[in-house]
């Protein structure tokens, strides 16, 4: 009897340590990565890749701060990754694993040092800003020639957007990029953290609550790109995927897409491991694997977003690496802001105030 | 004997301490706790090494301010009231469209019956979120049955009902009518025709006949149905956040920012401990009402 149980026994923890070391589990956001890479990941490596992906900051925080995920790999944006940094939800990186780290940007290292003091817990994956998509004809024939698409006159002037309503005005359910966007508008810092001015915003939002259409993190999209709607509040290159599903289509929309000259809110996907990671391992070959500057050059070129990894600039399409759109230019760079994480007292005050624009009470 | 009748109670009374109570006391206890930047992000937590000490410094450190709270801010009560009103109206609207259906059903020959029963039971075998997505088809300014009312001539402007309250009526309606058709059918097959034949030869019109014998009698199948579409409809979360607008207030929602937006889980978890009592509480006084009544009668 003995004799035939040592080598299942052998068999089941051979098993069950190929298992464990030869698995990583990311968790990324939606219609964020070209698929073909996921696939050369696991050729190259012979690691098992699970790849899920989520829609929201708060879902993800949620999964950290309840511990025991099972993710390997998360992206969380740079101010909810500070959080979290300060929760214990995350391990420092062993830089010795990752070899391409060389390839990191110094520019974008500077500004994620703000969410992630030395960069010891996060790689930048991409950034982009948040601004404004229109449908040029369609804004031009209601506004004029003239209409201010550039500027956040256009959707937070109520004379402008009465005019836009019928034709169709998403805004994004984020409140920690709309407050700071009305801050903006209303030329108060957009990173203000005090009650009173982020108050100030309810007006703003208020009088042109009537005249937008919904309230969603993805659905402009294909709103935009069908022509159903005229305008977005939205992420950057979301909106550029936008402006390719309509030239793909061949409708005659054309779509474009503005950093607001009043400032645009500048935000970093940041890749980190969970403190309690199953296999922390194949979680910094993954990293390493997105460092590489072939890679992240084909993830770019995919989603049109930025990323933070300047050898991967040569690799970029031109359509890309010379949009301003997505790679800005100096003067528009002097345009973005960032901001940094509400305290508990403060997010409800946002979240409260969130919840009363949209809905009225 | 009396060995034997404690095991049979035993296994009810585990499985409600172990399924109900014991969560509903994790759920109060973090209601009764403070947010902080950890994991888990509230405190305290119970530290058994340190012995009578710390199980002293944990229920100390317990209050129910975020009781308080809720009763500060008009959110909260709006939300519930909001929700009760869906929910009332919903169960009503699915009772009035149910009950004929659940008629039918038993008066209809016995061997279309099960067919019958197949119908309802079907849905069921596709996911719940898919069919609640494919009313967004349905529903939304192009529509089937906006196209369908222009083709008629119904309408000349397409209605707008995706995002508003008459969606979330629409989608709970739906998805809830099969627990309300099942126990007031079952109810049904089971009366006793014999008793409508004698109403009528005694002189009852039809009419009488289904007030004074069949209402009545369906009654038990009638509640039940009623409890199983109101109290997952008035906690509803999915319905609402996908054919809802923004201005759906629901509890269901409210309970999901303070748990995502705000990563305020004792608030939250007060908001359910509030919600489940909400529900619970009128529940066994009904039930204590109905048995009263039995024990009268008999």
């Amino acid at each position: 009897m003995k004799s035939t149980w040592i080598p299942l026994a052998a068999a089941l923890a051979a098993c069950v340590t190929a298992a464990g070391a030869e698995e990583v589990h990311v968790y990324n956001w939606s219609d964020y990565i070209d698929e073909e890479l996921l696939t050369k990941f696991e050729e190259e490596t012979g690691i098992k890749l699970v790849y899920d992906v989520f829609d929201s900051n708060e879902v993800l925080e949620t999964k950290m701060l309840a511990g025991g995920s099972g993710y390997d790999v998360v992206v969380p944006t740079g101010s909810f990754l500070q959080r979290q940094i300060s929760a214990g939800a995350f391990q420092p990186l062993d830089f010795s694993k990752l070899p391409n780290a060389v390839n990191l940007w110094d520019v974008i290292q500077e500004r994620t040092a703000t969410y992630d003091p030395g960069n010891a817990y996060s790689i930048n994956y991409m950034w982009g800003t948040t601004g404004i998509g229109v449908n040029v004809a369609k804004v031009a024939e209601i506004l004029g020639e003239d209409a201010p698409i550039g500027s956040l006159e256009l959707v937070f002037n109520p004379a402008n957007m009465e005019k836009l309503a019928a034709c169709g005005v998403h805004f994004l359910d984020a409140p920690t990029e709309m407050i700071p966007a009305a801050l903006a508008y209303l030329g108060e810092n957009p990173d203000s953290h005090d009650p009173e001015v982020i108050a100030r915003t309810e007006a703003v939002l208020g009088a042109v609550r009537p005249y937008v259409q919904k309230f969603h993190n993805s659905e402009y999209i294909n709103a935009l790109a069908n022509g159903d709607i005229c305008v977005a509040v939205g992420w950057s290159g979301d909106i550029l995927q936008a402006r390719d599903r309509a030239d793909e289509a061949d409708n005659g929309v054309e779509i474009a897409y503005n950093a607001p000259s009043e400032g645009a809110l500048m935000w970093f996907d940041q890749m980190a491991i969970p403190v309690d990671a199953p296999n922390p391992d194949a979680a910094h070959t993954f990293l390493n694997f997105i460092l590489d500057a072939h890679n992240m050059a084909a993830a770019s070129n995919y989603v049109y977003y930025a990323n933070g990894n300047v050898a991967s600039q040569e690799f970029l399409e031109e359509d890309v690496i010379g949009d301003p759109a997505i790679y800005p230019d100096a003067e528009t760079l002097k345009n973005l802001y960032i901001t940094t994480p509400y305290d508990p007292k403060v997010q409800r005050v946002v979240t409260r105030l969130w919840t009363k624009i949209k809905s009225g009470t | 004997m009396n060995f034997r009748r404690f095991l049979l109670v035993l296994v009810p009374y585990g499985w409600l301490l172990a399924l109900f109570l014991v969560p509903f006391l994790i759920v109060l206890k973090i209601a009764l706790s403070d947010t902080a930047l950890s994991i888990p992000p509230y405190t305290p937590t119970l530290d058994l090494s340190a012995g009578w000490a710390g199980i002293k410094d944990f229920f100390g450190a317990l209050d129910f301010e975020n009781f308080v709270f809720l009763t500060q801010d008009d959110l909260y009560w709006k939300a519930y009231l909001s929700s009760l009103k869906i929910a009332l109206i919903s169960t009503l609207v699915t009772l009035v469209v149910g009950y004929p259906i659940a008629y039918g059903m038993a008066r209809a020959p016995q061997e279309w019956r099960p067919t019958l029963m197949m119908l309802v039971i079907l849905p069921f075998w596709t996911s719940f979120l898919i069919r609640v997505y494919s009313w967004m088809g349905i529903l939304s300014q192009e529509g089937f049955l906006n196209q369908f009312l222009q083709w008629a001539g119904l309408t000349s402007e397409p209605l707008i009902i995706l995002n508003t309250n008459w969606a979330v009526y629409i989608g709970i309606v739906y998805t809830y009518l099969p627990f309300m058709i099942l126990p007031i059918y079952a109810t049904l097959e089971k009366l006793d025709v014999s008793l409508l034949e004698a109403a009528e030869d005694l002189g009852c019109s039809r009419t009488e006949a289904f007030w004074l014998i069949t209402a009545p009698l369906s009654r038990s199948g009638v509640i039940a149905g009623c409890f199983l579409v109101f109290i997952p409809a008035i906690g509803e979360f999915v319905i609402p956040s996908i054919l809802g607008g923004s201005r759906t207030l629901m509890i269901g929602k409210v309970l999901w920012e303070e748990f995502f937006s705000n990563r305020d889980w004792p608030v939250a978890s007060a908001v359910a401990v509030i919600l489940l009592l909400i529900l619970v509480i009128p529940i066994i006084l009904f039930q204590r009402n109905e048995q009263r009544q039995r024990e009268l009668e008999q």
